[in-house]
């Protein structure tokens, strides 16, 4: 299955990518009116200390934690994908606490978001990797 | 064609259907189920009562879940009897159903201290059950004063999603603190606080030592008036099933790191049992839904033939109030038994990390808890902190303070 890994060394720490995921993710159409003077809630994170960064979403594990935790059967498993269901989830953050990767986060309404690849918005492919600068943030089979 | 029956239809019932399945896909899985409902998420009924979800979403899985894995669902029929020489379940009213291989999956009752008085009470309730969530709902109305008995996450949350819906809310504890189970006494206070902010009374390290109609009268003295009252004392493990049919029990039932019990093709999983707490180095029932999925699933996978182990447990809690979350982990050794403690501090965040051995055992945050997976895994792989930069990790959970090798393997490939 394809999934979405950072190649560390090519990583300049811009937050472009957190950027791009907050937009393609809020429905509008347009950056500026999505985005601009307001908080944004990205399913990718930029980790990292003063040596080093690394754009960290989603592993989408075979054996994943957080679904088998997950306490409101908000979280699955589609064809590899790990996917939530937002109608379900009731932000107890179960999930939050047994991701080794702390890939999860609390969405702006309180349910837990996190990467489903931009499978389930219109982006078409995963917007941070179209969005890198430096092809860092990779979408491919391994 | 083998027969698989699991007794029990909660979480650990799913896993174990789930494991099955993932291992055989033709045999037949009868599942006995007491409640006369499909799996359902548990832990939902106090935001049930909140208003957060409904019973259409609490259920666990989608409506065709039974059908889609070949499952027969015995619904309101209750498990009696383990006959492990004719490998049968004897059911109260009668049949025997043959098992290949059983899987005990039966989780706890309510367990109601003898309080003298008690059948005078009308309204009371326990809090485990969708059905005895209806029934509390029924029973409140916006004037309705409530006794809860017993601070743990049972009763709170009971509280808390009951608070919009009545005029008042008593919860009372022998243990002097909230959610002993849990935390600590200092991040007990904080949250009792929080709660107190919230409209929520306590009296604490007080008991009810007996009821007349609708008041209790307190060991401390106090009388308190209720109109509904709810008994959320703790939970015992339903191990008779193994105990009677010569398994051994202790709280919960004994099982390997493979879900056996210490009958042969006899599993259990869930809260009925008692499995290894790798945090702790010894046995105990954990009660939690995550180690239910699990052992439920590990036990399927087994029961099958395939090959399963689930030896990574430890107790774990997300838990919020009132907008207020709490996460913990592990277990936590003071300084007389070789621990050391971490610690931060700020009027509404607290972060305690409990380290013994060179190894992170458990921790409390309160309010922030971002990434707390980070520090869990290192309970739950038992990862030596000089292997790790602990002194970045303790103020912050980033990747970055593990070694860029093993950072790529988390990172660099499928896991």
């Amino acid at each position: 299955m394809k999934r979405i890994y950072v190649n560390e060394q090519w990583c300049l720490g811009c937050h472009l990518c957190e950027y791009n995921c907050a937009f393609a993710n809020s429905g509008e159409t347009n950056m500026a009116k999505a985005l601009k003077g307001k908080p944004i809630f990205p399913r990718i994170r930029v980790d990292g200390d003063e040596s080093i960064n690394f754009a960290v979403s989603c592993r989408h594990c075979k054996e994943p934690l957080c679904v088998k935790s997950c306490i409101s059967g908000a979280l699955s498993s589609k064809d590899g994908a790990i996917c939530i269901d937002h109608n379900k989830c009731v932000g107890c953050l179960t999930c939050i606490l047994v991701c080794p990767y702390g890939a999860l986060s609390q969405g702006e309404h309180g349910a837990v978001q996190k990467c489903e690849l931009c499978l389930e918005n219109s982006c078409g492919e995963p917007a941070c990797v179209k969005g890198c600068p430096n092809r860092a943030i990779v979408y491919e089979e391994r | 064609m083998k027969q698989y029956v699991i007794i029990g239809n909660g979480v650990a019932a799913a896993g174990c259907i789930e494991g099955i399945r993932s291992a055989d896909s033709e045999s037949r899985i009868v599942v006995i189920s007491e409640e006369k409902h499909p799996v359902y998420c548990r832990p939902l009924i106090s935001y049930y009562l909140e208003g957060k979800t409904d019973l259409q979403k609490m259920k666990y899985r989608r409506d065709d879940y039974y059908e889609k894995m070949g499952c027969e669902v015995l619904y309101g029929k209750k498990a009696v009897k383990i006959d492990k020489d004719a490998k049968t379940v004897i059911l109260e009213d009668g049949p025997a159903i043959p098992y290949d291989a059983v899987c005990v999956a039966a989780g706890s009752a309510p367990f109601v201290p003898p309080l003298a008085g008690l059948e005078s009470v009308k309204n009371k309730f326990s809090f485990m059950t969708i059905d005895d969530t209806l029934a509390l709902e029924a029973a409140v109305t916006p004037d309705s004063s409530v006794l809860i008995i017993g601070a743990g996450l049972i009763g709170l949350k009971c509280a808390e999603g009951l608070k919009e819906r009545v005029a008042d809310i008593t919860v009372c504890d022998l243990a002097d603190r909230v959610l002993s189970s849990i935390l600590d006494t200092e991040c007990a206070s904080m949250m009792q606080k929080h709660l107190e902010q919230n409209g929520i009374r306590f009296l604490l390290g007080d008991s009810a030592e007996r009821f007349e109609g609708n008041t209790a009268f307190m060991k401390s003295g106090r009388t308190v008036s209720f109109d509904v009252l709810v008994l959320a004392v703790g939970v015992r493990a339903n191990t008779t099933l193994v105990s009677d049919a010569g398994g051994q029990v202790n709280r919960g039932i004994l099982v390997s790191e493979h879900m056996e019990t210490t009958i042969p093709d006899v599993y259990a999983a869930g809260d009925c049992t008692e499995g290894e707490d790798i945090s702790f180095g010894q046995k105990r029932v954990l009660a939690i839904l995550p180690n239910a999925y699990m052992q439920g699933q590990c036990a399927g996978v087994n029961m099958a033939g395939g090959e399963a182990a689930f030896d990574k447990a430890i107790p774990m809690n997300s838990i919020g109030f009132f907008g207020m979350h709490a996460m913990t982990a592990g277990s936590y050794f003071g300084e007389n038994e070789g621990g050391a403690l971490y610690e931060e501090k700020t009027e509404n965040t607290l972060k305690r990390l409990f380290t013994r051995n060179g190894l992170l055992t458990g921790f409390i945050l309160i309010g922030h808890t971002d990434r707390a997976g980070i520090y869990t895994a290192l309970i739950r792989e038992k990862t030596p902190l000089d292997a790790v930069n602990f002194e970045l990790l303790k103020k912050n959970t980033t990747l970055a303070a593990f070694s860029r090798e093993s950072r790529i393997n988390k990172l660099g490939g499928a896991v």
